[in-house]
């Protein structure tokens, strides 16, 4: 193992990628490069195309054309020993409810040549106390991490991970946070989906932003969030309607973008000190009230709704 | 950076046949079968509750006494009666006109008699059932012999009641095949179905998991289950209801394993490309009606016109239950049952063949 120099070799480099259902395109043209080593996120609205895109990745489906390179190995000449060095968690799988978690990670592990006692990942993923227990006794979050755990139990080189979070509450979600945040620290390469911005945010080395089965942005949490120029936004709803407008309000000192209309209006501004006095001295001067004020520092979410005009989640 | 790429080296390669993953496969289908309640029941609980029904309804009962009605109104009734009833093996009852063809349209009886004068009796019966016909017979016997006709041939009779012969001794072995049937087409082909539409089955094929040690942990498995199948159920007839095993219990289990592996194997390929438990069902039954009704297990198969013959005896079914017929109760030899263990292979490879071919894994 290891024997040869870490060169700039990418874990996983999908070039042209086309993928099409009947009448639906899931994926077209995505480029991407992983690099070994890095937390790699594709966060992107529902029917983006990131299960499809992974699962190609995966060699689960086949693409329409394209260019897929696992590990500097092709699913078409390598997939038996590609299997032997991936770890997968599918977005959705039900794992046999009548076996206990440790059964299942025996089952699981001995698919692989090589692998981690089922014990020592079980501990990893914090089951011990349900390792006699049913599989279809255990909660949500349990059975994501049991999920989890089946895709570590083979020592991957790389893992996938499509949506390992959707579905929990808060503090499940968390704690899962803790443990890819573990994982990644330990130098693992990860590829995982998401439409949690705050996911993407904090476990991500790089994000690519997929709408409509293209990368439309890619970079850094942090560098995204700067291609905004701003680094706050304000969100605002008046009481009644006014003559306030996008030009009127976009002229005021400080403010970089300005969406919104009926009177509900989202801007980003540079420095919230400078904008904000600015903003609301416009309001009065109109004579209209303020029905809501909220501002927030500019995250992923603005960055997708600047990009698409819609946000990641329906309500979000 | 060198150095963390690799997480604390705590991986070790797979040992041992106990982490062999077709060991775990099958002791995966062992458990998860032992898990279900009611899939032991069906495999072993109700095919013995089915045999007790069926040999407590056709046990063996003292020769049956047939019941006639004679017509009282006639003068003649009253001699006539005598007559009847000096052959035990039947009962005659006295009867109106309508009384009479009432009892005889509702099969109370099975013959009705009406002396019509001296020496001239008509019988009403209904000429197309046997009992009829038997009745018909018996009652013809003693009134000719009433009125002093003797036999001229001298007749001896020997009864000869052997187990083997018995409706049970055929029902069982019947059983036995159609039981072996049903687990492994249902068993198998459930388990493969519902882990398809859980999308288990997408998750195993994400890992280095051989598909054909999957497919083959499920007819694996059945070998186990085989010896508490056929060894409850046959141990049941045997000591309950006397039935024979003649052959050598050799012969006995390699005509089980073939038949268990064959109908796994047809299992397979049933659960080979169906999405839901509905389809399942419908193919599954669609599958296992003809050989309800065709392979012979509750009457003999040669009933059957001629000319279906050939599909019949090729069906899995009709070939298991000759097989396992010929063995218990004739203690048939191995080479006598080459042509069934022969389709039954075939039915074996064939299937495990094409359901490797036409299996869909999401
Ligand atoms: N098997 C399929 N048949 C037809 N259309 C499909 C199929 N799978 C996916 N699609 C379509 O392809 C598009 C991309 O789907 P995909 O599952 O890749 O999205 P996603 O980004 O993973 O969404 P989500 O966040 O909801 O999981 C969607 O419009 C979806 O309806
Ligand atoms: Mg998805």
């Amino acid at each position: 193992m290891g024997a040869s120099v870490i060169t700039a070799a990418p874990a996983l480099a999908v070039r042209a990628l086309h993928k099409r259902y009947s009448d639906v395109v899931a994926v077209g043209g995505l480029d991407l490069e992983v690099h070994p080593g890095e937390c790699f996120g594709l966060l992107g609205p529902n029917g983006a195309g990131k299960t499809t895109t992974i699962e190609i990745c995966e060699g689960l489906l086949t693409p329409d054309s394209g260019d897929v390179e696992v590990l500097g190995r092709r699913w078409s000449t390598d997939e038996r020993e590609l299997r032997q060095l991936l770890g997968i968690q599918l977005q959705e799988t039900q794992l046999a409810e009548k076996l206990t978690v440790r059964e299942t990670m025996g089952l699981f592990r001995s698919f692989y040549d090589r692998g981690r006692e089922p014990e020592d990942v079980i501990a990893l993923v914090q089951l011990e106390e349900k390792s006699r227990a049913r599989v279809g006794s255990l909660s949500g979050g349990q059975k994501q991490r049991l999920a989890l755990a089946c895709a570590l139990v083979g020592d991957p080189r790389l893992l996938f991970l499509d949506e390992p979070t959707t579905g929990l509450d808060p503090q499940a979600r968390r704690q899962l946070w803790e443990l890819i945040g573990e994982l990644r620290a330990g130098g693992r390469t990860i590829v995982l989906t998401t439409h949690y911005m705050e996911e993407a945010e904090r476990l991500c080395d790089r994000v690519a932003i997929i709408d409509h089965g293209r990368a439309i942005a890619l970079g850094t949490p942090r560098e995204l969030v700067e291609t905004l120029g701003a680094d706050h936004v304000v969100e605002f709803a008046l009481g009644e309607v006014s003559s306030l407008s996008t030009d009127v309000l976009a002229a005021l000192a400080g403010v970089r973008s300005v969406r919104g209309s009926d009177g509900s209006w989202a801007l980003t501004v540079g420095e919230l000190h400078v904008a904000l006095p600015a903003i609301l001295a416009e309001v009065e001067r109109r004579g209209a009230t303020l029905a809501e004020l909220r501002t927030h520092s500019a995250t992923l979410e603005d960055v997708f709704v600047s990009l698409t005009g819609r946000h990641l989640r329906e309500g979000g | 950076m060198t150095a963390s790429v690799s997480p604390p080296s705590v991986s070790r390669p797979r040992r041992g046949l106990r982490e062999h993953p077709l060991t775990q496969l099958v002791k995966v289908r062992f458990l998860e079968f032992w898990r279900e309640p009611e899939a032991v029941f069906w495999v072993f609980i109700f095919p013995i509750l089915l045999a007790a029904g069926l040999g407590i309804a056709f046990r063996q009962r003292a020769p049956d006494v047939v019941k006639v009605g004679v017509l009282v109104s006639e003068p003649h009734a009253g001699a006539l009666s005598d007559a009847i009833a000096r052959d035990s093996r039947l009962d005659v009852l006295p009867l109106d006109d309508s009384a009479g063809m009432h009892a005889l349209r509702t099969g109370r009886i099975a013959l009705f008699v009406v002396p019509r004068a001296e020496r001239t009796v008509e019988y009403r019966y209904d000429d197309t059932r046997p009992d009829a016909r038997n009745a018909r017979l018996l009652v013809d016997d003693a009134i000719q012999r009433a009125a002093g006709r003797s036999d001229v041939a001298t007749v001896r009779e020997r009864h000869v009641r052997e187990p083997g012969a018995r409706y049970i001794d055929f029902v069982v072995p019947g059983l036995l095949a159609m039981n072996l049937m049903g687990s492994g087409i249902w068993g198998v082909g459930f388990t493969i179905v519902e882990s398809r539409r859980k999308k288990l089955l997408k998750r195993l094929i994400a890992t280095p998991m051989s598909r054909a040690q999957f497919l083959a942990s499920f007819i694996l498995s059945r070998l186990a289950m085989l010896v508490l199948e056929v060894g409850a159920f046959l141990g049941f007839g045997i000591l309950v209801f006397g039935v024979p095993a003649r052959g050598s219990l050799g012969t006995l289990v390699l005509v089980a394993l073939t038949s268990a592996l064959a109908f796994s194997a047809l299992g397979l390929l049933v659960a080979s490309r169906v999405r839901t438990m509905e389809g399942a069902s419908g193919l599954m039954n669609l599958v296992m009606l003809p050989m309800w009704i065709f392979s012979g297990v509750f009457f003999s198969a040669s009933r059957f016109p001629d000319a279906a013959q050939p599909v019949i005896q090729a069906l899995p079914l009709t070939a298991a239950a000759d097989a396992l017929r010929a063995t218990l109760l004739e203690g048939a030899s191995l080479s006598a049952l080459a042509g069934e263990l022969g389709i039954l292979a075939a039915w074996l490879v064939g299937g495990f063949t094409a359901a490797l071919a036409l299996f869909r894994w999401r």
